[in-house]
């Protein structure tokens, strides 16, 4: 493995709290991802975590794209935190990076006026009747991950090296905006370089490639895909960046934003299908893993209870590269054991 | 006979040494906390705007020290100054005593602080790349090498393209220094010109702010690079550098003239890295009562009395007051050992 440079901030890490947390899910792509979390924290972990079935949306797309008025978002924020409070938690944590975003910029910005503080208690109150404690701590799932990320090591039975080569496997990392470039000291590693997925990579065994356009956006830019004639932005920007990292032939992408790796994941195709091309040597495009699936990967978990068959791009080639066992009969299988349909096959991308 | 402790061997407390000295039954015992004179000074190839050698600089400063009134203290930290009388029971002047890590006590009628600045650390601008990328180095960086009379790229090859970057840790709301360090604009200008006489086939841009070319003969030196030298001056700032594929460092920023975004390779970024204090200074100016918001010493008023402190006794000068040129440092001294002089008459 090449040295890693020194980075500065490095070693800069966030408040994360031990335990006792009130999870709030995501709009997520990729459907096993939250449950696999929950799985982890209590089943691995021992760690009490609270999934509240009356939970709802943060607004975070509308609220960015100027649909939403940030008095309706100040309000839906102040009704999550009630059901935290009417829980008897402290410790939330919001599944989806623009949710990070929008509880982070909510306490900060009612700690700095406190008027405004006052008046999502109002809303809520004549909305709902209900009343809410501000969250002691603010924590993204991945945050907690990466803190227990030599916790959970002994207890995977994989690591992040290629079984044929020996070597580890080299991964592109890209972190959702919202994480840390609004606030760059509530991201572990701060803005530039963050450490999250990262320290995930480096910490399993694996390699992570910085290349040019590592910064750049992965296509997930509200306003461009939200309305449909701007879409060819968001394919443009994920272009800019697989071609970026194509000369460093990386093994797969990892991200902790849900929409990130959507894009990353489903863009591939589209760009397959319009040009002919994709991003890897045999033609397969470079799988695209959520942390959770990742970490629940390494730990052995089943890859279709995962949901990696709802992946555009197929993890097989990582699955085989690492040496995890699979059933490719399964693949398609629903609880009841019946193949519910199969999808039909890209014309360039190889499945 | 009347002691002046001068903390601070730059070239501000050599030259005010050196005036301080020339007076009668005068003594000046100058403290250094490194094991040499001047050492910024030694990092430094050629000066602006004459591009005059810092080498002999240092040659004709060192001769300065060369007397018998001057006792140099080298390797030797101050880390206390206080006053051990009031003005009234030493017939108006003050008795100071200072002492050094190693517990060391000195005496002395009046006390010159010129602790000077030290270099902003660009690792904390990470965006930027220093110390991840080889290819990005900083303005002292480069000044080793053209001492050296070598400049080569990260991968040991003669650089095709050099872009150097203004305001790195100055008028930066992320790094907390919000002012200018004067001396990076003309630094730029005068580096662009030593790396295009040295290697006339480099392509050299400078990305600025604003550029400002405040001292004599540094206007001319600015239309002398765009006219003679081609070096290319592009307004904005850089947001990002990264390595590509092939070890060159990939910018990307704004021509906020044209109103375009621009991305471009170079082979080396150089970081026009400003000054804050030094560790000394900023020890002693809050000891003193005497620290800016950014731990440079104030003085009692900008214009008349500016190497004051409010303690009499106690005066400052050159860039521990504030980002100083080395010319301005030492014009600054020469008016500080006057306001000394004066007051111990």
């Amino acid at each position: 493995m090449s040295e890693t440079p020194k980075r500065f901030w490095n070693e800069y890490q966030k408040e994360i709290a031990d335990d006792h947390y009130f999870y709030e899910r995501s709009q997520t792509f990729f459907p096993g991802s939250e449950a696999a979390f929950l799985k982890i924290m209590r089943e691995e972990l021992g760690k009490d975590i609270k999934d509240e079935a009356n939970q709802h949306t943060c607004t975070g797309i509308g609220y960015h794209s100027d649909v939403v008025p940030i008095e309706t978002t100040m309000t839906v924020v102040a009704r999550l935190f009630s059901l935290m409070t009417e829980d008897g938690y402290e410790n939330y944590v919001p599944s989806c990076v623009t949710s990070f975003g929008v509880f982070t910029e909510m306490v900060e910005m009612w700690k700095h006026d406190p008027a405004l503080l006052e008046q999502a208690r109002k809303y809520l109150k004549v909305a709902t009747g209900r009343e809410f404690e501000l969250p002691k701590n603010i924590a993204h799932p991945s945050d907690i991950i990466f803190k227990f990320r030599n916790d959970l090591k002994p207890k995977m039975k994989y690591q992040l090296v290629n079984r044929f080569t020996g070597k580890p496997l080299r991964a592109v990392e890209h972190v959702g905006c919202h994480y840390a470039k609004i606030f760059p000291e509530k991201g572990v590693g701060k803005s530039e370089f963050p450490h999250v997925l990262s320290g995930m990579i480096e910490a399993w065994g694996g390699e992570v490639i910085d290349y040019p356009e590592r910064r750049h956006c992965c296509g997930f830019g509200f306003r461009q895909y939200l309305v449909q004639e701007n879409r060819g932005y968001s394919v443009a920007n994920s272009k800019k960046k697989f071609e970026s990292m194509e000369p460093y032939e990386p093994d797969f992408i990892l991200t902790n934003c849900p929409g990130c790796g959507m894009f990353l994941d489903k863009w591939q195709y589209t760009i397959s299908e319009l040009e002919h091309k994709t991003y890897d040597k045999d033609g397969y495009g470079i799988p695209v893993l959520t942390y959770e699936e990742l970490t629940g990967l390494l730990l052995g978990y089943d890859p279709w209870t995962l949901g990696l068959q709802l992946h555009q791009v197929q993890c097989e080639t990582l699955m085989d590269k690492i040496g995890i066992a699979y059933n490719p009969d399964e693949k398609y299988k629903g609880v009841s054991g019946k193949v519910l349909a199969m999808p039909d096959k890209p014309t360039v991308l190889k499945v | 006979m009347r002691t002046i402790a001068i903390i601070g061997a730059g070239p501000a407390g050599i030259e005010a040494a050196s005036v301080l000295a020339a007076m009668e039954e005068t003594e000046v015992l100058l403290f250094e906390k490194s094991a040499t004179t001047l050492d910024n000074l030694r990092d430094k190839a050629f000066l602006f705007p004459d591009f005059s050698s810092a080498a002999d600089l240092v040659e004709i400063m060192e001769a300065k020290l060369d007397r018998d009134n001057i006792k140099l203290h080298l390797s030797t930290a101050i880390t206390s100054v206080v006053s051990t009388s009031s003005a009234t029971e030493a017939g108006g002047i003050m008795a100071w005593e200072l002492q050094d890590a190693s517990g060391v006590r000195y005496q002395a009628d009046a006390v010159l602080v010129t602790t000077g600045y030290k270099v902003f650390d660009a690792h904390r601008k990470e965006e930027l790349g220093y110390g991840i990328y080889p290819g990005v180095i900083t303005s002292i960086d480069l000044e080793k090498k053209l001492k050296e009379g070598k400049i080569l790229n990260a991968v040991g090859d003669t650089p095709k393209k050099i872009v150097f970057l203004q305001c790195v840790g100055s008028r930066d709301e992320k790094s907390g220094n919000h002012y200018c360090s004067k001396v990076c604009c003309v630094t730029a200008v005068k580096q662009a010109i030593e790396v295009r006489k040295m290697l006339p086939e480099v392509e050299a841009y400078v990305f600025y702010m604003d550029l400002r070319m405040w001292g004599g003969g540094f206007e001319e030196m600015y239309r002398e690079a765009q006219e003679k030298y081609g070096v290319r001056f592009v307004r904005g700032r850089i947001s990002e550098a990264a390595s590509t594929f092939d070890g060159k460092i990939q910018i990307k920023s704004e021509d906020t003239l044209v109103g375009l975004p621009l991305k471009m390779s170079a082979d080396l970024l150089v970081l026009m890295v400003g000054m804050e204090p030094s560790e000394g200074t900023k020890t002693l100016t809050h000891q003193c009562n005497c620290a800016d918001a950014y731990g440079f010493a104030t003085t009692v008023n900008p214009h008349l009395r500016d190497n004051e402190t409010a303690q009499p006794g106690l005066y400052v000068a050159g860039s521990c007051k504030r980002p100083m040129s080395i010319n301005d440092s030492l014009t600054d001294a020469r008016s500080a050992a006057l306001r000394i002089a004066e007051y111990l008459k």
